[in-house]
């Protein structure tokens, strides 16, 4: 092989993507009530909240503030619903409101896809491409679900549970809510859902089509507010199940609020996934695997590949190649089609990611990011990663949830396995490599939920997603997503 | 003098397109009172030998489509017939059925769409296993389309039955309705044509059972036959090509067994490398 | 027996697949768009390879490659004109002193099926016509039956004919070689054997080029760049109609290789059609107004 030159390829100097907005028109309501009992009801104490975008700083809408007395309203518009409509109506007629969901989704896309990337700084590609699709998809593989309940779990007959008390986070704020309602409304139960305070907005677009599509009154409910109404949801005595998808700090409140209180609880946690690349792997695949990992949605994935794991033979080879396409990446204006990383959800979230780059550079860890200029208003964090990291590392041990990554290198199969498990967390793994039964050995010693071998960052309905260890326990999507929301005789 | 109405020619339905029969024959539909409802085509065995040619050239890469869409394109078919109810239930009262039993029967028909469409993504998950083999190796079996199918249905419902559930599991459908039921399975065609079904996929021919059924039982390029009732000589002439022979159970309608009576089974294996310490094992 | 110097790089399908469609998201417009078109307009290499083909045919498509669409002013000249080796000369002598380039194909295109003295004469005689650049073909016979040295030193042979006269582009036939490992292992063997470019297809049979494989071949080249610091340049050629695609396909270039690569020395488009497209959309980007084929000459 010839002797290694002084290479570089170089971008920026000659031809520019313009400016390309979405610009389609939305319609977006400047204050929002409370989605109770089929209408739209005032907050107890008249307060409500700014909801605003994260790219500008800008306050898109107002947004109601739900404490306990409208979340006992919600519950008991919930139990109502439970008892006199939704429990006693066929299975079939109820799979055909979630279908028309699913398909007035379908319909409603763009307007989705636009205020999701606006209320939360997700870029629009993104919001377009993968969230919104994946939430009518959601809709439609439980619709089928609904009256096929007797098949899914041999000898047991199943029932609802009755009403169930669902809280999502920002991240994702409109698939959450698929995940949540869909199964819950499938099996029958009626729910009290609350959005992360951040994010409301696609959440209350979807109370529109909830009405639209007829369903009825009181099946489902969305009580806007922050942590005071969740904890009211948590604690309301008259909720049957309880699901949460969040932090792990908080996910340990609520097990120990709920502890012996006769709820069924899922919790869907933080993680710290080990993105594992091997000298055999597809290099240049491996490589936008690794990106697709940790900068996808801003790195705001608890399943993230936050730890990259290089085999060390080819770490010179991937980390060049992965800097070379961190210059590709155009961070910016959500609503701008071009753009790869959007904004970062709030200033909270802004402060912990910067938090724990000042954490980086104090442990002496090489970080690289890509040139930016940061706009003067809204909340950026350019991708970035830090090289030379140690398993002791707090920036390889703790959830940062946000675009950046860990780097370390590995020499065999068994170190990488230890370094991989040696984690309280356990929501994810990735496996690059192009030999059949290496992936096999891997995927079965990783101790992850979701293993993704040559890929990252899937998701599909049919597909069982959820933790191991303080990643938290449940499974949403496919078959086995069924079982939180049933009761087996 | 009322206005005089523009009667409608019912042809085949074969590859996405509307032929008549190659043969030229014709039967004769005609209603209680003896009025001629419609010269409906006779499909000959030339009609049924090009419906298996497209039929074969559509399955493969119906089959390749996503569960997810194969779902909906057969919730679409719903969304189509609903849309259409008014000439469905004419159409079934032309073929003898009163107001309301026509009414009933098209609602059935929609909803047993619904049902099947939902199961597109959810056989698999119920049919398909992980099996734990002793030797160190990741096996697993999946269910698979048979290929090109041939039925044959005496009403909407059971025409909307085959064709849900062969099609929902990846296979292309050659279905030859009987004379009494021929013009409302010409009226489901036409509903499917516009539904984003691929041409080829689901074949409707119209005519004689008696004579298309050995036709069906002996083409060497037809993976499995499914009858209403039993037929030993059907059966025996299926053993040309060992065509699957399934005799249907009409009475139950709805079910996932129905899907995968139309389905292979294919195991696969593959090692896994045993290196540091013990896993959980597949 | 697999050459000494491959890398044993295998390539996910899937992950391909992935990336290049992400290219197409990109939306360019505005300044970008219309600098873009222009690009593609100069990377172009308009080809007539008909068995049909005449003196006066090849004549007319070197005057529209000159006078692609006088209305617009500015309009860059495309790169080149892709003729059978027989009408090098009738193409080079009606070019005269544009700067656009005669490239010939040779080596029994486009199959490949002959003898190696064969394809020299018919190298030669494209040369000596006054060819600039040879777009040749590999044995894809040959490569499937294993014998990758015979591949690679055909092309070598090819190569040392080009000497500095003429550039040498080198014809993979993607579409026969059946997945994207072979692919690479086919680049890597004509990079290494001296080819100036490497090329998708024929334009023979489909499919041709498209945006998966071309990425598959920007990452060799990529690779080959950062082991050694040399360019080699890429032409993915047939069944590229739109202008559109062209743009996407810059889009590729530029986030694969960088700008470096972003000219027509170092990037091809073998199309025909291809060139209206492009100036129709020049000209909507100009008037604001969509355009019909009917104002645009077809020759």
């Amino acid at each position: 092989m010839a002797k290694k030159k002084d290479t570089a390829l170089e971008m920026g100097s000659g031809w520019f993507y313009a400016p390309a907005p979405e610009s389609s028109p939305v319609k977006i309501k400047d204050r929002y009530d409370l989605f109770i009992g089929g209408k739209w009801q005032k907050p107890s104490s008249g307060k409500y909240f700014k909801s605003i975008n994260p790219a500008s700083e800008e306050a898109i809408a107002e947004v109601a503030e739900a404490n306990e007395k409208d979340v006992d309203k919600a519950v008991k518009a919930a139990r109502k619903a439970y008892n006199e409509v939704w429990s006693k109506m066929p299975a079939s007629e109820r799979s055909k409101y979630i279908f028309r969901i699913a398909r007035m989704t379908q319909e409603r896309a763009r307007e989705l896809a636009i205020i999701e990337s606006m209320d939360g700084g997700k870029a629009i590609r993104e919001s377009r491409d993968i969230d919104i699709p994946l939430v009518a998809a959601h809709f439609f593989y439980y619709a089928g679900w609904a009256d096929k309940l007797e098949y899914a779990f041999p000898n047991k007959k199943v029932e609802s549970l009755g009403v169930a008390g669902q809280i999502i986070p920002w991240n994702f704020p409109l698939l959450m809510a698929a995940w949540k309602l869909a199964p819950a409304l499938a099996c029958g139960n009626t729910v009290v859902l609350k959005p992360a305070e951040t994010t409301s907005l696609t959440a209350l677009k979807l109370a529109e089509i909830i009405q639209d599509s007829g369903l009825p009154d009181g099946v489902v409910n969305i009580v806007t507010g922050a942590g005071g109404t969740g904890a009211a949801i948590v604690n309301h005595q008259d909720i049957d199940k309880i699901a949460f998808t969040g932090s792990t700090d908080v996910g340990k409140i609520i097990q120990r609020a709920t502890a012996g209180t006769g709820k069924k609880v899922t919790l869907e946690l933080g993680g710290k996934a080990a993105n594992i690349i091997f000298a055999d792997a597809p290099i240049d695949q491996a490589v936008e695997g690794i990106v697709n990992g940790i900068y996808f949605n801003q790195g705001h994935v608890c399943c993230a590949g936050s730890r990259l794991f290089v085999e060390e033979s080819v770490a010179d080879e991937v980390i060049k190649k992965l800097k070379w396409r961190l210059e590709s990446l155009v961070v910016g204006d959500p609503l701008d089609k071009n753009t790869d990383v959007g904004a970062i959800n709030s200033a909270a979230q802004l402060e912990t990611i910067d938090g724990y780059l000042k954490i980086g550079k104090k442990e002496g860890l090489e970080m690289y990011q890509p040139n930016f200029k940061k706009p003067k208003k809204g909340f950026w964090c350019a991708p970035t990663l830090f090289t030379n990291v140690a398993q002791s590392s707090r920036i390889a041990k703790e959830e940062i949830f946000g675009p950046v990554l860990a780097v370390q290198t590995f020499r065999t199969v068994s170190e990488v396995i230890q370094k991989a498990n040696n984690t309280e967390y356990g929501l994810s793994a990735g496996v690059w490599t192009d030999k059949g039964s290496k992936i096999f050995n891997l995927t079965s010693k990783l101790k992850a939920g979701v293993i993704w071998a040559n890929t990252y960052n899937k998701f599909d309905p049919t597909s069982p997603f959820g933790g191991y260890k303080e990643s938290g326990f449940g499974r949403e999507g496919g078959l086995h997503g069924l079982d939180a929301y049933l009761k087996m005789k | 003098m009322g206005r005089v109405k523009v009667n409608k020619t019912y042809k085949l339905f074969i590859g996405g397109k509307f032929p008549r029969t190659e043969s030229g024959r014709y039967l004769e539909l005609r209603d209680a009172k003896g009025e001629l409802l419609a010269n409906i085509c006779q499909a000959s065995r030339k009609d049924f030998r090009e419906a298996v040619v497209v039929a074969r050239k559509a399955q493969e890469s119906w089959a390749g489509n996503s569960a997810y869409l194969k779902g909906q394109i057969l919730y679409r078919l719903a969304e189509i017939m609903e849309s259409r109810s008014t000439s469905f239930v004419e159409v079934l009262m032309q073929e003898g059925k009163t107001k309301a039993a026509a009414q009933k029967e098209l609602e059935q028909c929609i909803d047993l769409l619904v049902y099947y469409a939902g199961w597109s993504d959810k056989y698999q998950q119920l049919f398909s296993s992980v099996n734990p083999v002793a030797s160190s190796h990741f096996n697993f079996s999946v269910l698979e389309p048979m290929g090109v199918v041939c039925a044959t249905s005496a009403s909407l419902k059971e025409a909307c039955t085959l064709v849900a559930i062969s099609t929902i599991g990846g296979n292309s459908i050659i279905l030859t309705a009987d004379l009494t039921s021929a013009m409302s399975a010409i009226t489901l065609a036409e509903a499917i044509q516009v539904s984003d079904f691929p041409g080829g996929v689901i074949n409707i021919l119209t005519g004689d059972h008696a004579e298309l059924i050995p036709q069906m039982s002996l083409h060497m390029d037809v993976n499995a036959i499914v009858l209403a009732e039993d037929n030993p000589e059907a059966q025996k002439a299926a053993a040309e090509n060992v065509k699957r022979f399934i005799v249907w159970d009409r009475k139950e309608e709805r079910s996932p067994y129905l899907i995968s009576q139309l389905q292979e089974v294919k195991t696969t294996w593959h090692p896994i490398e045993q290196i540091s310490g013990f896993g959980s094992g597949y | 027996m697999l050459p000494s110097y491959f890398s044993g790089r295998t390539i996910d399908q899937v992950g391909v697949v992935e990336r290049a469609s992400r290219f197409q998201k990109r939306s360019i417009k505005k300044e970008a768009k219309m600098q873009g078109l222009k690009t593609a307009l100069s990377m172009i290499d308009l080809t007539t390879l008909e068995g049909a083909d005449t003196e006066n045919k090849v004549r007319q498509l070197c005057y529209k490659a000159q006078h692609l669409h006088d209305d617009i002013e500015g309009l860059p000249t495309v790169a080149a004109i892709c003729v059978y080796p027989n009408l090098a000369g009738v193409a080079k002598e009606a070019l005269g002193k544009s700067g656009i380039k005669v490239a010939a194909v040779a080596t029994a295109f486009p199959s490949g099926q002959s003898s190696l003295k064969i394809k020299k004469l018919d190298t030669q005689m494209a040369i000596d016509l006054g060819a600039d650049e040879v777009d040749m073909v590999i044995s894809r016979g040959k490569f499937h039956q294993g014998e990758y040295n015979f591949v690679h030193d055909e092309i070598a042979a090819i190569k040392e004919l080009c000497g500095k006269k003429a550039r040498l582009k080198v014809i993979l036939e993607t579409g026969e070689l059946g997945d994207f490992d072979k692919v690479r292992l086919a680049s890597e063997i004509a990079i290494q054997a001296g080819a100036d470019f490497i090329k998708t297809s024929t334009g023979k049979i489909s499919p041709a080029a498209n945006m998966p494989v071309t990425l598959v071949m920007l990452e060799c080249i990529r690779d080959h760049f950062l082991n050694t610091g040399k360019m080699i340049g890429m032409k993915p050629a047939g069944g590229i109609r739109k202008a559109k695609e062209a743009l996407h396909y810059l889009v590729m270039l530029r986030e694969t290789l960088g700008d470096a690569w972003l000219s027509n020395h170092w990037f091809r488009f073998g199309a025909s059609s291809l060139a209206n497209d492009v100036l129709m959309q020049i000209a909507k980007q100009e008037t604001g107004i969509y355009q019909s084929s009917d104002y645009f000459s077809i020759d």
